[in-house]
């Protein structure tokens, strides 16, 4: 029983890591690529790591997977928006159907 | 060559990746527990050569950051899933190890492409 729902958790984490790439290829801008992939692939390497939880249960592997993913969590947002503001500071575009540009208008109140 | 023309070879390498990684007969070299855990490490390696694609042809630098960012990601993905067949449990202990240097080596590469010093 455990391992059919870590399976299912692999199997949904792996979809989420595919898609995340796919987007990565895909998507047109540096700031569409990040906001693709960053929360997909965050989302899926903590399904696959919580799918290690549920083979393993309550013992030392179980809950080092477990610590991986609360500091996966924690870290993938905090260098996903320091790409961003690094890339927006040095001066990459943003693609030309963008309809909104708030950072940038920020920017140029603050000056 | 036309936008539609490199969106049908893009769709058709991909789907053909993933229909060899779920439908061919394992080779002998991945001789594992159960042909599910080995199925799933050659579907993860497909989403990694995915990400290098992107750290090959990334037009500017911003765009390699965030593929190796990612990139590191799926390794501690890649250790979680090795494991469960090889029955070697540091493996873990390894996934943890890099997912604190990734993400310490990710922020010291956004400081330098903003143009910053690093004591800032």
């Amino acid at each position: 029983m455990n391992e059919t729902i870590g399976a299912g958790l692999i199997v949904i984490g792996l979809a989420f890591d595919f898609f995340g790439c796919l987007g990565l290829i895909r998507f047109p801008d540096v700031y569409n690529r990040l906001q693709a992939a960053a929360k997909c692939i965050t989302l899926g390497t903590s399904g696959i790591l919580l799918g290690l939880f549920c083979y393993k249960g309550f013992t030392a592997t179980g809950i080092k997977a477990l610590l991986c993913m609360a500091f996966i969590l924690l870290t993938a947002p905090v260098s996903a928006h320091a790409l961003a503001r690094a890339a927006y500071r040095s001066g990459v575009k943003p693609w030309e159907g963008t309809v909104i540009d708030q950072y940038g208008e920020d920017i140029e109140k603050r000056k | 060559m036309d936008k539609r023309m490199r969106w049908s070879i893009g769709f058709i390498v991909i789907a053909a990746a993933a229909a060899v990684v779920i439908f061919c007969p394992l080779p002998s070299m991945i001789r594992w527990q159960s042909p599910f855990l080995a199925r799933t490490f050659l579907w993860l390696l497909l989403s990694a050569i995915m990400c290098l694609y992107r750290v090959l042809r990334g037009p500017t630098a911003p765009d390699r950051a965030v593929a190796i960012d990612m990139l590191g990601i799926l390794i501690v993905g890649f250790c979680a899933v090795l494991c469960l067949p090889t029955g070697r449990d540091w493996y873990i202990d390894i996934g943890i190890a890099w997912a604190l240097q990734s993400f310490i080596g990710i922020m010291a590469l956004a400081k330098f492409l903003e143009g910053k010093e690093f004591d800032e």
